[in-house]
């Protein structure tokens, strides 16, 4: 352990790991979300609470939060959105426990407040869509933008089953080309892009509940400054008219 | 009605009195404030000085609301910065103000530090104010970085770790050190807290007796102008320089127009672009610090990737890290590598204007180059841009002497 704090290493793994990043970069189509869109907002919150929030938790995020932005009233969250909470101050917890979670999947899933700021919303959107059949992971499922991901596929009865062609170039790398649907799901193909796309809205509101807001109050703080240039201005050109 | 006045005024002038019988009050608001001489045909390179001391007193304020919620040990540390983000009443404003102020500070004060390369601000009779300076920028670089490990994210972490094990290339004692500034053997708890102590106290109170020193040394010789004219050779019969205008109310209105388009660009960035594209605060941050897992790709914040294109240009790590370390504390001898007879940049020769470009071209491509992966083409432009970086200052005191300089007016030029 000690060794491994060396500094050989350490520089080591940082050469490899940010020559890593430039080659692991995946091509990630764009998701396309608008958090200023309240609609997605709560139809990704239904899907949240629906499909995420048994092993996820959101630990960050109170549900009056969500209330207040999302238009929601109290009733409205008790009754769509508070399937484990008893009070609206309350934070969005797993239903699972996530200490069999980890014996279950090898780690406990990870909390989801920040996941859309961290690895980014079009991140996000390919994984919910990039699941594909490999039948030698455990779940029996792999996914193209993360690789040997210990989670199953938790929307298969929405989207279906695909399987995933990849092709190998001459260094031996694998290139992901194309999906093909194996079973249909309950959704088309576009239905379930807007599944994805308002749950990734959801995930990116979630990750910085204040960002509408302070987008506004911005407009306001520079008009207040432009004001405030005005005057400095002219106050200035006042007591510097006898500098020559 | 005038009698009251008047009754008012001796009784203000008689407390006035009694003040400066004991404490040199007037005295020193005059020296350093109202009979404070500075050139009139300052432009806008003279506005970062202000502007690095608008950037401190942001930077103070907000980080004493920040330590009244944020809680310094490993199981909390990131918690309670989102804990400040969402539920402390305009928490996120507070610390998108720090984080954003941090970055900003390394702006104003590179800019700060060009102005004094463009006009010559180091030389005699300024060298100890360059000195100091310098010494300011190295404790903003520890500020920052004792700083950047507060949040406790993954990028906290492992560049924390990159940085800090930097110094275990040093022979002999160089494990016990890293060992010593960790207080343990990895980034811990420990670690954390003795972080906090630096970033909140030891830091702050060193940054602000060097800042006092800095501008006690400047109102002692007289700040420069961008002609690098001696402004207190020609003296009105007064005693005031001709081509000088008092600090007030001349330059702090004039700063005071600096400082709002300085805010203006810095709301912009808070209330718009707090991660700054993920240059300001860095995506994987928002991910707690996880002992067992390397982000995909970790690289300081931006205000040290100069530097740290550096090390990793040359291929030994022992000697990486002296060039690294070099390229840090080189700019200290510029007021005696600089052999110029002439200040200002307005009446040096063609080799030096060429010297001072090639040399910021050369940082900003090394910042660019310390956020890249270091491999294919970016390790051999790292190697050019390094080369250049040094030859700046190791051939200055060779093309300074040499290079045809331009006569200097004996008054500063004003357009009005």
């Amino acid at each position: 352990m000690v060794k491994a704090f060396r500094i050989g290493p350490a520089l080591a793994a940082l050469l490899v790991t940010s020559g890593a990043f430039a080659a692991s970069s995946v091509e990630l189509e764009p998701a396309g979300n608008d958090p200023d869109n309240i609609n997605s907002l709560q139809r990704g919150a239904r899907n949240f609470m629906n499909y995420c929030a048994g092993c996820h938790s959101a630990k960050y995020v109170r549900f009056n939060t969500l209330g207040r932005d999302l238009n929601l009233s109290e009733d409205q969250l008790i009754e769509n959105l508070m399937f484990n909470a008893e009070k609206t101050f309350e934070t969005i917890q797993a239903t699972m426990p996530l200490d069999q979670a980890a014996r279950w999947f090898g780690q406990p899933p990870p909390d989801l407040s920040l996941m859309a700021r961290a690895r980014g919303t079009d991140y996000v959107f390919n994984f919910l869509k990039g699941f594909y059949i490999d039948p030698d992971s455990p779940t029996g499922v792999d996914n193209r933008v993360l690789e040997g991901t210990s989670m199953p596929h938790v929307l298969w009865e929405l989207q279906g089953y695909q399987t995933a062609e990849f092709s190998t170039d001459e260094n031996g790398t694998r290139h992901f080309e194309q999906f093909e649907q194996l079973t249909p799901g309950s959704m088309s193909a576009e239905e379930f892009d807007e599944f994805a796309r308002d749950t990734v809205n959801f995930l990116e509101y979630i990750s910085e509940p204040i960002r509408s807001e302070r987008r506004v109050l911005g407009v306001w703080v520079l008009m207040f400054l432009v004001f405030f240039w005005i005057l400095a201005s002219m106050l200035k050109k006042q007591i510097w008219k006898d500098v020559t | 009605m005038a009698r009251i006045e008047s009754e008012v005024g001796t009784r203000g002038s008689a407390f006035m009195k009694w003040v400066d019988d004991r404490f040199p009050f007037t005295e020193t608001m005059k020296y350093h404030i109202t009979e404070y001489y500075a050139s009139k045909n300052f432009n806008w390179w003279y506005i970062f000085g202000v502007l690095a001391m608008v950037v401190l007193v942001i930077q103070l304020l907000t980080g004493i609301f920040l330590t009244m919620n944020y809680k310094p040990a490993a199981v909390d540390a990131f918690a309670s910065v989102e804990y400040i983000m969402r539920d402390v009443e305009w928490g996120w404003l507070i610390r998108y103000m720090h984080s954003t102020g941090a970055s900003f500070f390394f702006i104003v004060v590179y800019l700060h530090m060009f102005r004094a390369m463009l006009y010559g601000s180091y030389q005699k009779p300024r060298e100890l104010i360059w000195l100091i300076g310098m010494l300011i920028f190295f404790v903003l670089m520890a500020e920052g970085f004792a700083g950047y490990l507060l949040p406790w994210g993954q990028m906290s972490y492992w560049g924390a770790q990159v940085i800090i094990s930097l110094f275990g290339a040093i022979p002999f004692v160089g494990e016990a050190l890293v060992e010593w500034i960790r207080g343990d053997y990895a980034i811990s708890d420990i670690t954390l807290n003795r972080f906090f102590a630096f970033h909140v106290i030891l830091l702050p109170l060193i940054l602000i007796a060097l800042v006092f020193l800095h501008i006690v040394a400047l109102h002692h010789v007289g700040s420069n102008n961008p002609d690098g004219v001696d402004i207190k050779k020609n003296k009105g019969p007064d005693g005031v320089p001709l081509d000088g205008v008092a600090f007030h109310p001349y330059h702090t209105t004039k700063d005071l127009v600096g400082i709002i388009v300085f805010l203006m660009i810095f709301s912009s960035v808070v209330f718009f672009a707090p991660d700054m594209g993920g240059y300001f605060l860095e995506h994987a941050n928002f991910e707690p610090a996880n002992t067992m897992a390397t982000p995909e790709h970790i690289a300081p914040v931006w205000y040290y990737t100069p530097y740290y294109a550096i090390l990793r240009a040359v291929p030994d790590k022992f000697w990486g890290f002296v060039l690294f370390g070099l390229s840090v504390v080189l700019p200290v001898f510029l007021p005696w590598l600089d052999r110029s007879r002439v200040k200002s940049i307005r009446y040096r020769g063609w080799m030096y204007k060429s010297a001072l470009g090639i040399f910021i071209v050369s940082f900003v491509m090394l910042g660019w180059l310390g956020v890249q992966p270091a491999e294919g083409v970016y390790v051999m432009l790292a190697r050019i841009f390094s080369i250049l970086y040094f030859a700046f200052f190791i051939f200055m005191p060779y093309y300074t002497t040499i290079d045809k300089t331009k006569p200097v007016p004996d008054r500063v030029v004003y357009h009005g």
